[in-house]
């Protein structure tokens, strides 16, 4: 006698069912209209937009700049955070909590407050001015503001694999005769490399998007010194739809990329993990 | 959990070069995380404590500020509930296309704010796809305070539901399977078994959920039309300020945002502290 | 309240938990699933309980269909392994919960609910401890918690998924003798699932032996252990000296020894296996025609049972055998000896000519001693 399988706990029918209607309303349908949207542009339509020297110049900066601050939140990431972990001072508690700013706090103040810094006549750029350096108001600026808000991906994605890391591992090098700094380099990097790639391309998935701590900052003229984001922006008050459509889709399609390497950069450190154990 | 730590001997090269990157790295996050805010409450109060009252009592913060208010009231609790069944589903059940739904719902993280607003301008603006249709009806969705809810929804869809299933998943359903057994009804075991045990990453989840409500900026800039008293939260608050020169102005209103972030924060750590091994997902 | 399981299967990923299991579960009996992880028994469990269902298959309560019976209805009160405890209540109300849950008809009044549960910690020795959280008890303390908890809405059947298994031992043998004793006073149909044989053949009326998803043999502790039907029986439970046997000729050798007639007389020439308990190996001072010579090579005592370690060349195996330490020490066994040792009692099986053996035909030899 066969018997049909059920679901041992209730609810699967309601709790499923909200979730795609929620979803499938809030996220799907907007994205649908976006590539609907999009593909009203002809392909050479397409063409002209992205090869417009206002539209490269816009993804140059707003992926260019983007990588340059995920790389240096890469480094000073895993600085900060090997300070956080192994070392122990005053303040490190406050110190931990700070690194979520960025997190906390919102965009558009971030903007203004890192403007006030670094303009010329900022907290800082009025000493960096002096010495004929510009922050504000140029791609320096912008990158100023995207380190800002990609560093606690960095360290917050770091800090666990960091904390759990297994020292015996370590203190069975030193007792080979490795020095600290090859034990760094052959015992403890490679099991960070996987976790820091990771960090890596969420800082840089933040970054690319980024609008309010940028725009206050970065001066926004076309071709210099406007970000992609910001473009967008631009076309809808023209009501060029299609265009802003097309360069969404763009943005949306790197952002939908980086969401697959990540989920796979999760996976080999996943393993990464299980072979160190 | 790893071992202690050595306890070894630290020669004095070894200290200085310790000391060395402490400072260092003290210096560095003074530099990028602390003058940030420290500049938000100096240039607010620049101009006096006077000045500073001035600037918030005028109408326009009073209007940014309800609004802000209204849009949390209502986006948070809809991701809320959407958490809890999302999480439900996604932890105590198979099925297949798990993957794909957890990664549509993290998906709102990683698209930029501006895409966020500008997918539901396509969607429900004059030329968008129900555009003729609202029109016909006399409904306004973009430029008006649906619009500021939808998008702020949208950009805050995954914190509660990311906090609970990482949660529910790492302690399992037996609880919830003796409760059964014991006789409860879904009802009963939801409330008296799930729900006390969830209760420490719910409030987190919530507390991240309406950080990010209250200080969306990009999505909310793109659907909201700017209309000052009308569809003006207060980060659209602060830029009309700006642009317009004020900017001690700006700053008030910015500091009051400054506050509401250290306030999260506070709360963050607290309930980390004393609920860490109950919030599954540590510090993100 | 008799529970007939009838022809069950549940297949996972790739591989059979439940492979046609069938049982029949008589009202009051304490029936132990034994068997080593994988066997399907925690899943066998889980069925009972309405946590999980067959692939096909019936279970049958009095001839009442109980896989359609949700579990909330079952009236069964399961014990998990890890407890399953709610941590965010005490002790008491823990207990308390099923009874608290009851629709308002058939929910008792605050005070006969809280008499109850005191009576309840009572006999499982907690009755102090109602206040506490669970945290804050031991694993023993725990496990009498959650079989409090599971009894306190007086279920028909009471299931427990290694109810022992996270303990140390000196606990989980006092907790043994308790459980025993609660059964006897209780009545209660009772099936618990354990790996540990000791535990099964101490408490249970009758013990279920499962291997990959099937039931190798069903019979009391003595039945199992006395005449085990299958190799894997033989293997699992206690310990079995295992020797390739030849057949040839119409008679049954092991190492150039001639044990009896051919059990199987179908096909002349084949392989067997036998098992042989070490009680059932005979040690002599010098080798038999019935058995092999051996050189003693160490002895175990364990208490007032001394194992010996016998290196059989015929066989070209090591043999364990037991006898009492008293009689060692009597006939001054040493290692290093040469002695003669003969098997008193053989479970054989043929082997087919894959070297798969045939548990249908299963046969017990009893070599008679020379006289």
């Amino acid at each position: 006698m066969g018997y049909r399988r059920r679901r041992v706990l209730p609810g699967f029918g309601i709790s499923l069912g909200y979730a795609l209607t929620y979803l499938g309303l809030i996220v799907l349908l907007p994205l649908a209209a976006l590539a609907w949207k999009a593909s009203a542009l002809a392909p050479d339509g397409w063409l002209q937009l992205l090869s417009a020297p206002r539209t490269l110049a816009a993804l140059k900066l707003s992926f260019g700049g983007a990588l340059l601050a995920a790389l240096f939140n890469a480094g000073a990431g895993l600085l900060v955070t090997w300070v956080l972990v192994r070392y122990r001072f005053p303040g490190r508690r406050l110190l931990d909590a700070l690194v979520d700013l960025p997190f906390a706090l919102p965009t558009a103040v971030a903007g203004i407050a890192l403007t006030a810094i670094y303009a010329p006549n900022g907290w800082i750029g009025q000493y960096l001015s002096a010495l004929g350096i510009k922050i504000a108001y140029t791609p320096a600026g912008v990158l100023v503001a995207m380190i800002f808000v990609g560093f606690p991906y960095v360290v917050r994605t770091l800090q666990p694999v960091l904390e759990t890391l297994d020292r015996d591992v370590e203190e069975a090098a030193e007792s080979l005769g490795a020095t600290r700094l090859q034990t760094f380099l052959r015992v403890i990097a490679p099991t960070l490399v996987p976790t820091l790639l990771t960090g890596f391309a969420l800082a840089l998935a933040r970054a690319v998007g980024e609008y309010g701590s940028v725009i206050f900052i970065a001066g926004n003229i076309p071709v210099r010194s406007e970000i992609a984001p910001l473009l967008i922006v631009q076309k809808l008050e023209q009501f060029d739809y299609a265009g802003a459509a097309a360069l969404g889709t763009v943005m949306l399609g790197f952002s939908l990329l980086l969401l697959v390497v990540i989920a796979l950069l999760q996976r080999w450190s996943g393993r990464w993990a299980e072979r160190a154990a | 959990m790893s071992a202690p730590p050595m306890v070894r001997p630290l020669s004095w090269r070894h200290r200085l070069l310790r000391g060395a990157l402490v400072a260092l790295v003290m210096a560095f996050m003074a530099v990028l995380v602390l003058l940030p805010l420290a500049a938000v409450f100096v240039e607010a109060l620049g101009k006096g404590a006077a000045a500073f009252r001035a600037a918030l009592v005028q109408p326009e913060t009073m209007s940014a500020i309800k609004l802000t208010l209204l849009v949390a009231v209502i986006a948070v609790p809809l991701n809320l509930v959407f958490g809890v069944a999302a999480a439900w589903a996604m932890t105590r059940f198979q099925f297949r296309g798990k993957a794909l739904l957890g990664a549509f719902i993290d998906l709102p993280f990683s698209v930029s704010p501006v895409v966020a607003g500008l997918v539901y301008v396509l969607l429900f603006g004059a030329q968008g796809w129900f555009g003729p249709w609202l029109s016909d009806h006399g409904i306004t969705i973009i430029f008006a305070v649906p619009g500021l809810v939808l998008a702020t929804v949208f950009v805050t869809l995954p914190f509660v539901a990311r906090e609970l299933i990482a949660l529910m998943q790492a302690q399992g359903s037996e609880e919830e399977e003796a409760a059964r057994t014991l006789g409860a009804s879904g009802w009963q075991m939801f409330f008296r078994v799930t729900l006390p045990n969830i209760r420490w990453a719910l409030l987190y989840g919530v507390l991240l959920c309406n950080a990010r409500a209250m200080g969306e900026f990009g999505a909310v800039s793109v659907v909201s039309g700017h209309i000052r008293g009308l569809t003006t939260t207060m980060p659209l608050e602060v830029e009309m300020r700006y642009n317009e020169y004020d900017y001690m102005g700006a700053f008030a209103v910015a500091s009051l945002l400054g506050l509401l972030a250290l306030l999260t924060l506070v709360v963050k750590v607290l309930l980390e502290w004393r609920y860490g091994d109950e919030l599954a997902a540590r510090g993100h | 309240m008799t529970l007939e399981l009838s022809r069950l299967h549940r297949r996972y990923a790739g591989f059979a938990a439940l492979d046609d299991v069938s049982l029949r579960i008589e009202p009051g009996e304490f029936l132990a699933l034994l068997g080593p992880s994988g066997s399907g028994k925690t899943t066998l469990l889980r069925i009972l309980a309405g946590l999980d269902y067959p692939d096909s298959g019936s279970v049958r309560q009095n001839d009442r269909d109980l896989l359609a019976v949700d579990a909330r209805q079952r009236k069964v009160g399961l014990v998990f392994q890890h407890y399953a405890l709610f941590r965010h209540l005490t002790v008491a109300e823990n207990v308390a919960f099923g009874l608290r849950i009851r629709p308002r008809k058939s929910r008792p009044g605050r005070a006969e609910i809280n008499e109850r549960v005191q009576r309840l910690l009572k006999r499982v020795q907690l009755e102090d401890l109602g206040k506490r959280y669970t945290s804050q008890l031991s694993g023993g303390q725990r496990q009498r918690v959650a079989l409090a908890r599971a009894l306190a809405v007086e279920p028909d059947l009471l299931l427990l998924d290694e109810p022992f298994g996270a303990l140390d031992a000196q606990v989980r043998v006092a907790l043994r003798r308790w459980l025993r004793n609660l059964h006897e006073e209780l009545g209660l149909t009772s099936v618990f699932v354990t790996h540990d044989q000791e535990e099964a053949l101490e408490l249970a009326d009758r013990v279920a032996v499962m291997n990959r998803g099937r039931i190798e043999q069903i019979g009391t502790p003595e039945a199992i252990y006395q005449q085990p039907a299958t190799p894997f029986v033989c293997e699992f439970i206690g310990k079995n000296n295992r020797i390739p046997l030849q057949r040839a000729n119409g008679v049954l050798t092991g190492g150039q020894r001639q044990l009896g007639a051919d059990p199987w007389p179908g096909n002349a020439v084949g392989a067997a296996i036998g098992y042989v308990r070490p009680e059932h190996l005979q040690v002599s001072s010098a080798p038999s025609a019935d058995g092999w010579a051996a050189q003693l090579r160490h002895i175990y005592l364990a208490g007032g049972v001394a194992h010996l370690e016998l290196d059989v060349p015929a066989l070209g195996q090591v043999l364990e055998a037991d006898m009492s330490s008293d009689e060692v020490a009597q006939r001054g066994l040493q290692p290093g000896q040469s002695l003669g040792v003969q098997p008193r009692l053989i479970t054989a099986f043929p082997l087919g000519a894959q070297g798969e053996a045939d548990a249908a035909a299963r046969h017990v030899l009893q070599p008679q001693a020379a006289l």
